[in-house]
């Protein structure tokens, strides 16, 4: 009988066709939505999970009221030495992050983040540094490291007496009044924050950033082997009353700031439960039309011996059908939206989590809409079959 | 209540003493919020393996009730009904489905095909509800439709056929599964008279032996002369049983 159920709902190729494509559309929505909100949540780590890269920290200590990875708020210097000097902690770097005012060389203005790594050992510093620079070239006068992708877009400088053109190595720009030179040039993801990064050393950094009493923004800290970082985390925060975050709980302390202060997460929890609910619509409007339209024939299958369970596990047959097609076409034309993201800056990441939550959203409108419908046909009295 | 068993046996004696459906007393009343029909007044009946039935009467008189009552697609209110023995109000609702799957054939006034599917596999459903696998309810549904004329449709959908062959068809499918009583509502309603008598005379043929019975609710007075008995309903009651030697239309056979 299942193949009977599956002609009878393919048979009415309008509805078959509808139904399919309001399942897809639903998944589509759903999917889609729910891997850009992914893909942002990623990009609000991008800078954590740069540093942690090149380096590797394993807590980044910070002041108490630090909400995300660019809350820029200030450290004594003094803490770069009590952390250093807890037992557990193998090595201890400063990391001075800030967003600072910058002039191009065609006096174009824009606002920078400046990232200052440990003179010493650049620990923080850029790992896929574009040959042919060198890491180490950050500690040469006045040296600056920019992303590659933004010589010609953020950085792109349009008022030159010679014409529009991006800028190159070698240019110089002015970082708060001071010089600075491009001299090489870095890959990295693409990050939430619009404003294009700037790798330089620490103490040039705290040359550009405004004459305040403190600067330090983290202490980068590495635990020695042996020891639990919980244990060590435990150890600096009591001795220092700062908070020691390791990079995952970072990472989501960032996400779930950014996410929940800038609305993003309802705004796109709102898409996809925009998504439920017109696929629950849809879908609920088509199968119960579909099963009122057949009402006669589930009638008359009754009269000729079909029982409820028979009915029921054919109406499961034909919604599982739909909601496997329906569901497969929509993860697809997300999966194509993806690839064609995937190209741009956008921000788009299908976890497995993503298509496991569409599966259960789209499970959920198929319950719901087959119920209806099933409650119909479970109440049909098969003597309707003789009604004209 | 006008007829009870005994008027019966003055009338023409049905090919088989054994019987198919035994009513006594059968009422049942349609309740709605505001109203109450009382469809069936206490009806007695008595069919006999290998008797075509017919039950006539005009609209509303409860031939339909009656034959959905017997069919055990629908309880009665009082009285006694058995088919083949059976009670159908006195087992559950499943046994009552598989009792219907397995002896009851029914052919309805609108065909009742699916369109989706074609000829053949209309004609195997039965057997699929009884458990059969499709690849040999539709060889078997093939042979059927050879028998009922329609061995050449048996990949035609129910829109490409005709009214009649549609009706063929839904015979071939009310007998596939060799139910014991078959069960069919104005039959010949949506035909010609060609059609219907060639219907008709196809049905008898097929359908009808002595270890079966066939029940044909009708208004087509032009058909009566294929019955064994025809019983006359009136606003719920079974007003007489006549033999179609009686009936004016009866020549018609």
């Amino acid at each position: 009988m299942n193949m009977v159920a599956l002609r009878m709902l393919m048979g009415d190729k309008l509805k078959f066709i509808g139904l399919v494509a309001g399942l897809a559309f639903a998944t589509l929505l759903i999917t889609q939505q729910a891997s850009i909100l992914v893909g942002m949540a990623k990009q609000t780590q991008t800078f954590i999970d740069e540093t942690r890269a090149a380096g590797g920290p394993d807590l980044w200590v910070m002041d108490p009221q630090v909400e995300f990875s660019e809350d820029a708020k200030p450290l004594s210097d003094t803490a770069l030495y009590r952390v250093r000097g807890i037992e557990g902690v193998e090595w201890g770097v400063p990391l001075y992050k800030g967003w600072l005012k910058g002039r191009l060389p065609d006096g174009t203005l824009l606002t920078v983040i400046i990232v200052g790594v440990d003179d010493a050992t650049l620990i923080g510093a850029p790992t896929e540094v574009r040959a042919p620079a060198r890491v180490e070239d950050l500690r040469r006068d006045r040296a600056i490291f920019v992303e590659e992708r933004d010589l010609g877009t953020k950085f792109q400088m349009s008022r030159l007496k010679s014409g529009p053109r991006a800028l190159r190595i070698g240019d110089s720009l002015s970082i708060n009044d001071v010089e600075v030179t491009v001299v090489g040039t870095h890959r990295q993801s693409p990050s939430f924050f619009w404003d294009p990064v700037i790798y330089t050393t620490y103490s040039r950094a705290l040359r550009m950033a405004p004459p305040e009493r403190r600067l330090m923004n983290f202490v980068l800290a590495k635990v020695k082997p042996g020891y639990a970082i919980e244990d060590v985390k435990l150890r600096i925060e009591r001795a220092t009353g700062l908070v020691a975050r390791g990079n995952d709980e970072f990472k989501r302390v960032t996400s779930g700031y950014i996410l929940e202060k800038t609305g993003i997460l309802i705004n796109f929890g709102m898409a996809v439960a925009l998504g439920l609910v017109i696929g629950l619509l849809v879908a609920a409007q088509t199968l119960y039309n579909f099963t009122l339209d057949n009402l006669r024939h589930f009638g008359a299958l009754k009269a000729m011996g079909a029982g409820n369970t028979r009915l029921i596990r054919m109406m499961l047959v034909q919604v599982g059908a739909v909601g496997a097609i329906g569901y497969g076409i929509g993860l697809g034309a997300a999966c194509i939206m993806g690839r064609i993201i995937a190209k741009t800056d956008l921000a788009f990441i299908m976890d497995w989590q993503v298509p496991a939550l569409a599966a259960v959203a789209l499970t959920g409108i198929l319950i719901i809409s087959g119920a209806l419908s099933l409650t119909r046909v479970l109440r049909l009295e098969p003597a309707i079959v003789f009604r004209t | 209540m006008l007829l009870t068993n005994h008027t019966t046996s003055s009338h023409r004696a049905p090919p088989s003493q054994g019987l198919a459906v035994h009513c006594r007393g059968v009422v049942k009343t349609y309740q709605t919020a505001s109203t109450k029909v009382v469809a069936l007044r206490g009806v007695d009946l008595d069919i006999h393996l290998g008797e075509l039935m017919m039950l006539v009467g005009p609209s509303g008189c409860g031939k339909t009730t009656l034959i959905s009552v017997i069919a055990g697609i629908l309880n009665r209110d009082e009285g006694d009904c058995t088919v083949f023995g059976q009670d159908l109000d006195r087992i559950s609702t499943r046994e009552r489905t598989r009792f219907r799957g397995q002896n009851v054939g029914f052919v309805f006034q609108q065909f009742n095909l699916l369109p989706a599917l074609t000829a053949a596999q209309n004609v195997s459903v039965p057997l699929l509800i009884n458990g059969a696998r499709e690849s040999h309810a539709v060889k078997q549904a093939r042979d059927m439709l050879a028998r009922v004329g329609l061995g050449d449709r048996t990949h035609s959908y129910p829109r490409e056929l005709s009214g009649g062959q549609q009706q063929r068809v839904a015979i071939a499918r009310a007998l596939i599964h060799q139910p014991r009583l078959i069960v069919c509502d104005e039959p010949t309603s949506a035909l010609d008279h060609d059609t219907g008598h060639v219907i008709l005379r196809m049905l008898k043929n097929v359908a009808l032996d002595d270890k079966k019975a066939l029940v044909i609710v009708t208004h087509d007075s032009r058909i009566f002369g294929f019955a064994d008995r025809i019983a006359r309903m009136d606003d719920g009651h079974i007003s007489d049983i006549t033999s179609p030697a009686t009936e004016p239309a009866a020549s018609a056979h």
